[in-house]
């Protein structure tokens, strides 16, 4: 058997018996789950009634807001006094009362006494003390159907048209906001949780000396084609279950519960979701393995891959931005810059909000930055691999690579 | 396999030097940041042969052994393990023991060793049978199942022989073994070297310690500062470095003894000096002839540590 294939075969198998590996994977599958369980809970044992009547005093100086008192959820309580208004709020009869004075018309000022702690009252309760009031100053003044429009201008209904003049899919806010970020997330912690092991299996490799002994057997390209593709192999395990889970999540919630109806994951997002995931995580994993060779502990390396994974979740902490602005300057900048590229078109890919053309160059500045990284992972690797001790310097590490 | 007996047949006719010898270097270097630590370094190791690369600290023992091994290249001469310049079926019948060693923590024994006998191709059920065979030898199977990092540091490393062993290798490379052992483990790693050579295996020692050198070892290489300084069987090169005295201790040292050309009390011996041209036993036969009481007549032999300290002094 090629010795890679065996390293390959003992990467991937101790990787699946990783504890924290095995959590992860399935901490997904499980969430979702216990999600569908807890709604189908709620639902089955939790009936609210029907909405309590609320009861509103007032105090009219002017005389005229004397119909529409009892409306669906409110009943507005006429008092001849303040004083007699007080004694019912503090018995507690009734929630708040207003004090409507005499040059209201004019003045438009209404006081409102309340005994609960709030910043502004309610939308809630400004509806219906606006219906109260609109109903009352307008009835006679214009016809029924005008005066609803008063009360509800408009019932916005959104439509989003796509570039060739048709109705694009997916509108409601749990596709196209908690999808792509959801999706960004969970690669992002695939791509890294694989990449991760990669460098931890390398620099644990180096501290622990067994680096010599393997490169007595097998050839430091071996080596490395051998972690690389066995953790990958992992990684793509874990993203496919997170993918399969996602898929069969969004089938039976859009059909049990009804706020996620229209919740639907495009096609397109399974296939290039692979495709994203092993560029982006080759271009890691050859970026964490240079780094691993290079350092002399894990956490000397941990510190330097900071600065590679730090642009790397930028677009995680951009991706309202990027889903509300998908065809903006930084979006794009985004999309085809390498180490940010996997996350920010998968989000896009998400919300369905990326042309094929972007797609393309996206895939080729990725895969020519992927095969750079590799080619020069090798050769630091074979270099630096048995260096113990101090870390080079960036110097040496360009000369080495000019030599090697 | 005819190719393996080939060699046996030739190694048993011959001695080392001769075409099919187990390890042929020639003029191997190696520079580091323009510096040479090894320099222009040759030698050769023969079948069934115990192989000592002694020299001080920073000698470019290491650096040598890597190159031996294809851990590192060399910048000009040639190497050819087992016949042929290495590859990875050659390395397959290598096995290594770096000075600065270690096991995966994680892993039990037994894990640990049938991914490394995997990488030397060897089959699974193969080397689960040999390497409960070696573990018993070294008293450690009851600890094939522990991690590595239960076990104490002594036995860690008898794990780490037993690695480099396991998959029978024709060559077998130990960078100090010797280092951090105790006094029980030091005579079982012995043995089991010793026992390498009779199963017809080559073994190359390095180390500092030359009492191991001087214990175990057919033929040495010296390196200091990354050049060859000795290099032959120990017993010649210890003829050589002879520094022509006897120790004597007798009733009384009679006057005008021919070729002695000076002496020197160490209390109760005296150390006499020849001149080269007369032999230590025609002094003997003299003494004899002429009725002295001789309680202890000895050649002085310099120790290896003694020509280690020599030329490394010489070599400043």
């Amino acid at each position: 058997m090629n010795k890679a294939l065996i390293i390959l075969k003992h990467e991937f198998w101790q990787t699946l018996r990783n504890r924290s590996f095995i959590i992860l994977t399935l901490s997904l599958p499980l969430l979702a789950i216990l999600g569908v369980g807890i709604y189908q809970g709620v639902q089955h044992w939790y009936h609210p009634g029907a909405p309590q009547e609320e009861k509103i005093g007032y105090i009219d100086h002017t005389g005229i807001f004397g119909n529409f008192t009892n409306e669906p959820g409110v009943q507005f309580v006429l008092y001849t006094d303040e004083e007699t208004a007080k004694d019912a709020l503090l018995a507690k009869d009734v929630k708040e009362y207003l004090v409507i004075p005499a040059d209201y018309l004019s003045s438009g000022v209404i006081t409102r006494y309340t005994m609960s702690r709030e910043v502004k009252p309610s939308t809630r309760t400004t509806g219906q003390i606006t219906d109260f009031l609109l109903s009352n100053l307008l009835t006679g003044e214009v016809s029924p159907q005008v005066l609803e429009r008063v009360k509800t201008p408009a019932l916005l209904a959104s439509v989003r048209l796509n570039e060739t003049g048709e109705i694009a899919p997916n509108q409601d806010v749990v596709s196209s906001y908690v999808v792509p970020i959801v999706f960004a997330v969970l690669f992002m912690i695939s791509i890294f949780f694989a990449s991760g092991f990669l460098f931890q299996s390398v620099t644990e490799e180096k501290e622990n000396r067994v680096m010599e002994i393997l490169l007595s057997s097998v050839s430091s390209r071996q080596l490395l084609v051998g972690k690389v593709l066995g953790l990958g192999m992992a990684g793509l395990l874990q993203v496919s279950v997170w993918l399969i889970t996602l898929e069969v999540f969004s089938r039976v919630a859009s059909g049990i519960i009804p706020a996620l109806s229209d919740l639907s994951i495009p096609a397109s997002l399974f296939g290039w979701g692979i495709m994203y995931f092993i560029l982006g995580y080759l271009l890691f994993a050859a970026l964490y393995a240079g780094i691993g060779s290079i350092s002399a502990s894990a956490r000397e390396g941990q510190g330097w891959s900071t600065i590679f994974v730090l642009p790397a979740i930028v677009p995680y902490y951009l991706s309202y931005f990027i889903v509300s602005n998908p065809e903006g300057a930084v979006s794009r900048g985004l999309t085809f810059f390498p180490l940010t590229s996997p996350i920010t078109s998968m989000i896009r890919l998400a919300s369905s909000a990326i042309y094929a053309w972007e797609i393309a160059l996206s895939i080729i500045i990725l895969a020519g930055s992927t095969i750079f990284t590799m080619w020069l992972a090798a050769k630091i690797f074979r270099v630096f691999l048995l260096m113990y001790g101090k870390r080079p310097a960036i110097r040496e590490v360009i000369r080495y690579i000019r030599e090697a | 396999m005819e190719r393996a007996e080939l060699v046996e047949t030739v190694s048993r006719a011959g001695k080392a030097n001769e075409a099919m010898n187990v390890v042929e270097v020639s003029g191997i270097s190696k520079s580091f940041k323009g510096i040479k630590v090894v320099d222009n370094v040759s030698f050769s190791i023969g079948q069934s042969e115990i192989f000592g690369m002694v020299g001080p600290n920073g000698a470019g023992k290491t650096t040598t052994i890597r190159m031996l091994m294809d851990i590192i290249k060399p910048d000009s001469g040639e190497i050819k393990i087992l016949g042929e310049p290495i590859n990875e079926e050659v390395k397959n019948r290598i096995g290594y023991l770096p000075e600065e060693r270690g096991l995966y923590k994680k892993l039990t024994v037994s894990q640990s060793l049938s991914y490394l006998a995997a990488l030397k191709n060897m089959k699974r059920r193969l080397a689960r049978a040999r390497a409960e065979e070696l573990l018993k030898r070294v008293n450690m199977l009851p600890h094939k199942d522990k991690k590595t990092e239960e076990l104490s540091h002594g036995m860690g490393q008898l794990i780490q022989f037993v690695a480099t062993i396991l998959h029978d290798p024709e060559l077998v490379v130990f960078d100090e073994p010797f280092a951090a052992l105790d006094p029980v483990n030091t005579q079982l790693l012995k043995e089991l070297i010793l026992e390498l050579r009779s199963h017809g295996k080559s073994v190359i020692l390095s180390t500092h310690m030359m009492n191991q050198v001087e214990e175990l070892c057919d033929r040495i290489l010296m390196i200091n500062k990354g050049q060859a300084v000795l290099y032959g069987s120990l017993t010649e090169i210890k003829s050589r470095y002879r520094n022509n005295s006897v120790f004597l201790e007798c009733d009384r040292l009679p006057e005008g003894l021919p070729g002695v050309v000076g002496s020197k009390a160490h209390g109760k011996y005296t150390e006499i000096f020849l001149d080269g041209r007369v032999s230590p036993q025609e002094i003997l036969s003299v003494l004899i002839n002429k009725g002295v009481k001789v309680d202890r007549f000895e050649v002085s032999t310099p120790s290896l540590n003694e020509i280690f300290i020599q030329v490394v002094k010489e070599g400043r």
